[in-house]
């Protein structure tokens, strides 16, 4: 969507990118790791690349490493994905109304492009979706511009990351990285205590479970973790949004 | 780098590029308004959580597929380290970058 001169044309693209910058380093800083990271458990350079270009989801990728690297069957793998993404699905609701005045392509391709940062501070900046044809512009370009920025830092710094990761000896551990960055974004979801719970039971049900085969302890994990968050939530009458910070 | 490129692996990198894309646009590639069941609302609060941390846990606290006996694995340090660094200041960054001061001295330098 960046490539049109349409959209890099409105004040609000520049804006939007502006807003990003400060963020963009960050996300670089991930996206290079995350590169690393790839590389080191023994992707091919090409997969790597491959998987930074198409798939543009770094949790997800981080997620699917460790799935790859021990054969876990594609289907345990992608629900996996699915799962740790679902926090899109609930911006895809938000986003909606943003976005149903263009065509179907227009707005799958500005929603596949729009990952966690764009979404926050495009819902920010616009609290409520247009109304007239010249807000309609102005909020796609100033989504566009802040995705563009987004994209560039991610996929530069991944890129780079596969490069250089062939520099760096195995045994240093490196990919361990990407499982700290894993840490981060768990600590970040576990806004309520009944999260936090669920972690822990996933967590521990992972590892009890982890002789099933075709890496299934991985779904059970979700399976036990949600089915005893909804029985504790029934049991002691806890309101699983009342703590929620979102 | 022995790493060899198959077909299977690059399908699966695909059908996550397709998973990325049903994710972020789930409520708008329809035309019609809708919503999810209850129930799938209520996994939504704990299944993105889960699913990382059931992912993660193993590769903290577990080699080979066994557990780990031993307190002398600098991965153990790391992750406290960096969960702790998460909840200090916040940062995916900074959480990586203090959890890796620790395991890498520990690793490298310790051999752990």
């Amino acid at each position: 969507m960046f490539l049109s001169q349409s959209i890099r044309g409105r004040p609000e693209f520049r804006i939007g990118m502006r807003d990003m910058s400060p963020v963009a380093l960050g996300i670089g800083a991930w996206g290079l790791m995350t590169g690393v990271a790839m590389v080191k458990s023994n992707m091919s350079v090409l997969e790597a690349v491959a998987m930074t270009l198409l798939v543009y989801a770094g949790s997800s990728q981080l997620a699917a490493i460790p799935l790859l690297f021990a054969g876990a069957p594609a289907w345990v793998i992608l629900a996996t994905g699915f799962c740790v993404n679902l926090r899109f699905v609930v911006f895809s609701l938000h986003l909606r109304p943003y976005l149903m005045h263009m065509p179907r392509w227009r707005r799958m391709l500005h929603g596949y492009l729009t990952a966690d940062m764009s979404y926050a501070l495009f819902t920010k900046k616009y609290p409520k979706p247009p109304l007239t044809i010249a807000e309609q512009e102005a909020q796609e370009a100033y989504l566009t511009g802040n995705y563009f920025v987004t994209w560039c830092a991610w996929m530069g710094m991944s890129l780079l990351g596969v490069a250089l990761a062939n520099f760096i000896p195995q045994k240093w551990g490196l990919g361990f990285a990407g499982v700290l960055s894993l840490v981060a974004i768990v600590c970040s979801m576990a806004t309520t205590r009944l999260r936090v719970l669920a972690g822990l039971i996933a967590g521990a049900t992972a590892v009890a479970a982890y002789a099933l085969p075709l890496k299934l302890n991985i779904v059970v994990a979700i399976g036990v973790a949600v089915l005893l968050c909804f029985w504790l939530e029934k049991q002691f009458g806890l309101d699983p949004t009342a703590e929620d910070d979102k | 780098m022995s790493a060899t490129t198959d077909w299977w692996t690059l399908g699966v990198i695909v059908g996550l590029a397709l998973v990325t894309v049903l994710t972020r646009c789930f409520f708008f590639i329809l035309d019609r308004p809708w919503g999810l069941p209850d129930w799938a609302h209520r996994a939504l609060h704990y299944a993105p959580a889960a699913a990382l941390a059931g992912v993660i846990a193993p590769e903290i606290v577990m080699t080979q597929g066994h557990l780990i006996t031993t307190l002398h694995d600098a991965r153990l340090y790391a992750a406290v380290v960096g969960a702790a660094y998460f909840y200090w200041r916040r940062g995916v960054l900074g959480t990586m970058l203090a959890g890796m001061a620790v395991y890498l001295p520990l690793h490298l330098g310790l051999g752990w």
